[in-house]
C-alpha cells in the first residue's frame, strides 16, 4: 500500500509541470494576451523615439518580457509553487485573496451535489440491474438519457421560466445565495432561505452527472450480480436483499468511487454556466466575469486552481479504489 | 447480406461484411434508427437551409425574365432587390422559400413578436425570425460538430496509435499528456482559450478539436496494445511492413470500432459546447445565428419571449439525443457479447 502510494504521488509531479506549462503557453503565447496587448498600446501609441523605446522597454521588465521563455516559465513555476497569482486587473486585489473568497461557495455547492448524485443514482442503478428489462427499469433508462442529453443552460432558463417567476410560477428566487437582509435572521431561517435560494442551481447541476453515475451504477451492478459468489451467496440461503445490497453493492461500487474523479471537472465547468445564470458569488462567476473582462492574472488563478482541484480529486479516487479494492495494490 | 436476416437460424452461406453485422445489430434497436433518422434529418437541414429559410426565393419570373435559384446565385440585377415586399403582377411569379424570412433581416417593429401565422417560430430581439436563424443555425451546429470532431480523430488517432504500438517512453510522455489535458475542466480550458483568440468559428473547430481528443487516443491505445501480439499483427511484422503501415493497414481497422463510437458522442458534446460557448456570448461573431445564441437572448427576456426559450433549446437538445442514441446504438451493435 505504502509503495503504491509513494508511486501514485510521485506521477503526480509531472502532471502538475504539465498543467502550470499548459497555463504558462496559454497566457503568453496566445494573440490576444495581456502582454502583447499592453505592448502594442505602448508602441502604437506612443510617439516615436527614445521615450517610447523606454516605456516599451518598462513594459517588458513589468511582465518580464526581457527574460528568454524557459526563464519567465521557471519565474512563474515559482510564483505557482507560492500561489501566487498576482493581482487582478480589475480592482487590484490578489487574485488568490479573490479565490479564496470565493472557492467556499462552490465548494459549498458541489459537495451538496456530489451527495445528492450518489445519494440517488446508487440505488436508481440498483434498482434497474435487478428489475432489467422491467417496465420500471426501461422508464428509468429511458428518463435518465434524456436527462443527460438536457444541456444545463437550458435546464436552468426553463427552471426560471416555469418556477423562477419567469412566466408561470414564482416558488424559487433565481438570484443569489440568499434573501435581502437575510444576515439578521438566526441561523435556522438563514439556513432554509439559504437552501430555498439553492434549489435550482443544484438540480441544474446535479440531474447530468446523476444521469451518467446511475448508468455506470448500472452496468457495474449487472455485471455483478452475474458473478459466480452472488450464486454462491444466493446458495447460502441469504435473503435477496442481503446479496444485493452487502454483496453485490459493495463490488459494485468501486468503478463508481473512481468516477468521482470525472465528475469533478465537470462540476467546476458547470459552475461557470450556473453560477453566472443565478447571480452566485462562486468561483465559477468569478472566473466567468474574468473571461469577460480579460482578467488575465484571474483567468490563470481560477484555471490552474480548478486543475489542482481535478488532480486531487484524482488523486484520492485512486487511492480509494487502493482501498476498497485490495487487488489494486497488486500492481 | 439482408435477406439472412430472417432466418438467422441458418448459417449465412456468404460471409458477411463486418459492417454489415454491425448493421444488422443496429436496425434491431428502435431508439437508435429514430436518432439516426433525426440525425439524416438535421443533415438534410443543413445542407439545404438555402432552399428552406431565406429571402431570396428559388424561382422567380419576372418582367418578362426567368430566374433559376436567386436563393444560390448572385444576379448582379437583383443583387439589391427587395423581395420580401414584392408581389408578382399578371404574368409573374414567385416561388418562395418556405420560411420567406432572412436569417440576418432585423425588422425593429416586430421584436419579440410570439409565434404567429407570419413567424411561425417567433421573432427575437432585434425583429428576426427565430424559425429562420435556427435552420441556418443548424449548419453551424452540424459543421463546428464535425470538424471539432474530425480534428479531434486526427490527434487522438496519432498519438493513441503510437503510445500503444511501441509502448515504453513514447507511451509513458503520451500517457502523461492525456492526463494533464483530461485534469483541466474542459469547457473552463476552452473557454479561456477562445477568450484569447478573434471570434470565429474556425477557431472554436479547432479549439474544441484540441481539447476533445483524448478519449479517441486513450481508446485507440488500449486497442493497439491489445491488437499488437495478435498473430496478424505479427504476421505482418514478420513479411517486413514498415511500422507505419502496420499501425494504419493493419491494427487501426481492426481497432477503430471503439474510437467511432466515442467520436459519435463527441459530436454531440462539440455541439453542446459550441451552443454553450455561444450562449456565453463567446461563440459565433453575430450576426451569424446560432442556436446558443438564440437561447442566450432569452435570457434577458425570460419573463417575456418564452419561444426564445423553448425552440432553441429543443433543437440543441433533439440533436444531442440523436447523436448520443446513435452512439448507444452503434456501441451495442459493435459489441459481439449483446450480439443475437
Amino acid at each position: 500500500m505504502k509503495a503504491y502510494l509513494i508511486r501514485r504521488l510521485m506521477l503526480i509531479v509531472p502532471t502538475f509541470l504539465g498543467i502550470s506549462l499548459i497555463t504558462f503557453l496559454v497566457v503568453q503565447l496566445a494573440p490576444g494576451s495581456p502582454v502583447y496587448m499592453k505592448l502594442r498600446q505602448a508602441e502604437g501609441g506612443m510617439a516615436a523615439g527614445a521615450e517610447s523605446a523606454q516605456i516599451i522597454e518598462q513594459t517588458k521588465k513589468l511582465y518580464g518580457l526581457d527574460k528568454p521563455i524557459h526563464i519567465r516559465y521557471v519565474i512563474w513555476l515559482g510564483k505557482l509553487a507560492r500561489l501566487d497569482f498576482g493581482d487582478s486587473y480589475k480592482d487590484q486585489r490578489p487574485v488568490i485573496t479573490k479565490i479564496k473568497e470565493t472557492l467556499p461557495v462552490t465548494l459549498q455547492i458541489e459537495v451538496i451535489v456530489i451527495f445528492l448524485i450518489y445519494l440517488i443514482s446508487i440505488p436508481l442503478g440498483v434498482y434497474s440491474a435487478t428489475h432489467q428489462y422491467s417496465l420500471g427499469d426501461r422508464v428509468t433508462t429511458l428518463i435518465l438519457f434524456i436527462l443527460y442529453s438536457l444541456p444545463s443552460f437550458w435546464v436552468a432558463m426553463l427552471l426560471m421560466l416555469f418556477f423562477g417567476g419567469g412566466r408561470f410560477l414564482s416558488w424559487f428566487p433565481v438570484n443569489g445565495l440568499n434573501s435581502f437582509g437575510a444576515e439578521n435572521l438566526a441561523w435556522g431561517p438563514w439556513l432554509l432561505d439559504r437552501l430555498w435560494h439553492l434549489v435550482l442551481p443544484v438540480i441544474c447541476l446535479t440531474y447530468g452527472g446523476l444521469a451518467g453515475l446511475s448508468r455506470y451504477a448500472r452496468a457495474g451492478m449487472m455485471e455483478v450480480i452475474r458473478q459466480d459468489y452472488i450464486r454462491t451467496a444466493r446458495a447460502y440461503g441469504f435473503s435477496e436483499k442481503t446479496v444485493i445490497w452487502k454483496y453485490a453493492l459493495r463490488n459494485s461500487l468501486i468503478p463508481i468511487v473512481t468516477l468521482l474523479a470525472t465528475l469533478l471537472p465537470a462540476l467546476i465547468a458547470g459552475s461557470f454556466i450556473i453560477e453566472s445564470i443565478f447571480s452566485i458569488p462562486g468561483m465559477g462567476r468569478l472566473g466567468f466575469e474574468a473571461i469577460l473582462s480579460r482578467d488575465y492574472p484571474l483567468i490563470m488563478g481560477i484555471l490552474s486552481i480548478s486543475a489542482f482541484l481535478t488532480l486531487l480529486g484524482l488523486l484520492l479516487s485512486d487511492i480509494l479504489y487502493a482501498v476498497v479494492d485490495p487487488r489494486i495494490k497488486l500492481r | 447480406m439482408t435477406k439472412h436476416a430472417n432466418n438467422i437460424a441458418q448459417p449465412p452461406r456468404r460471409r458477411q461484411s463486418w459492417w454489415a453485422l454491425v448493421w444488422r445489430q443496429f436496425r434491431r434497436n428502435r431508439l437508435a434508427l429514430a436518432g439516426l433518422g433525426l440525425m439524416l434529418v438535421l443533415f438534410f437541414v443543413a445542407l439545404a437551409a438555402p432552399f428552406l429559410a431565406g429571402e431570396r426565393p428559388i424561382y422567380v419570373r419576372m418582367e418578362g425574365r426567368a430566374y433559376w435559384f436567386p436563393n444560390l446565385k448572385t444576379y448582379p440585377e437583383l443583387r439589391y432587390f427587395d423581395f420580401a415586399n414584392w408581389h408578382p403582377a399578371q404574368g409573374e411569379y414567385i416561388l418562395r422559400t418556405p420560411v420567406p424570412h432572412a436569417p440576418e433581416r432585423s425588422n425593429l417593429r416586430d421584436r419579440l413578436a410570439p409565434p404567429s401565422r407570419m413567424h411561425l417560430l417567433g421573432t427575437d430581439d432585434r425583429g428576426r425570425d427565430v424559425l429562420s436563424r435556427m435552420i441556418w443555425g443548424t449548419r453551424i451546429s452540424m459543421s463546428v460538430g464535425f470538424v471539432a470532431v474530425g480534428i479531434a480523430l486526427v490527434i487522438g488517432i496519432v498519438l493513441g496509435s503510437v503510445a500503444g504500438f511501441y509502448g515504453g517512453l513514447p507511451d509513458l510522455i503520451i500517457q502523461r499528456i492525456v492526463e494533464v489535458v483530461m485534469c483541466f475542466p474542459t469547457f473552463v480550458l476552452i473557454l479561456s482559450l477562445i477568450a484569447f483568440l478573434p471570434p470565429s468559428i474556425y477557431n472554436i473547430m479547432v479549439v474544441i478539436g484540441l481539447v476533445a481528443w483524448t478519449d479517441s487516443a486513450r481508446l485507440l491505445r488500449g486497442e493497439f496494445l491489445r491488437l499488437r501480439e495478435s498473430d496478424f499483427a505479427i504476421a505482418a511484422r514478420a513479411s517486413g511492413l514498415t511500422d507505419r503501415r502496420i499501425m494504419f493497414r493493419h491494427l487501426l481497422p481492426n481497432g477503430v470500432s471503439p474510437v467511432l463510437v466515442s467520436a459519435t458522442f463527441g459530436v454531440a458534446s462539440a455541439i453542446l459546447t459550441e451552443s454553450a460557448l455561444s450562449f456565453l456570448g463567446f461563440g459565433v461573431p453575430p450576426p451569424t445565428p446560432s442556436w446558443g445564441e438564440l437561447l442566450s437572448q432569452s435570457q434577458r427576456y425570460v419573463d417575456r419571449a418564452w419561444w426564445l426559450v423553448m425552440f432553441p433549446g429543443l433543437a440543441i437538445f433533439l440533436t444531442v439525443t440523436a447523436f448520443n442514441l446513435v452512439g448507444e446504438g452503434l456501441r451495442d451493435a459493435m459489441d459481439p457479447r449483446l450480439r443475437q
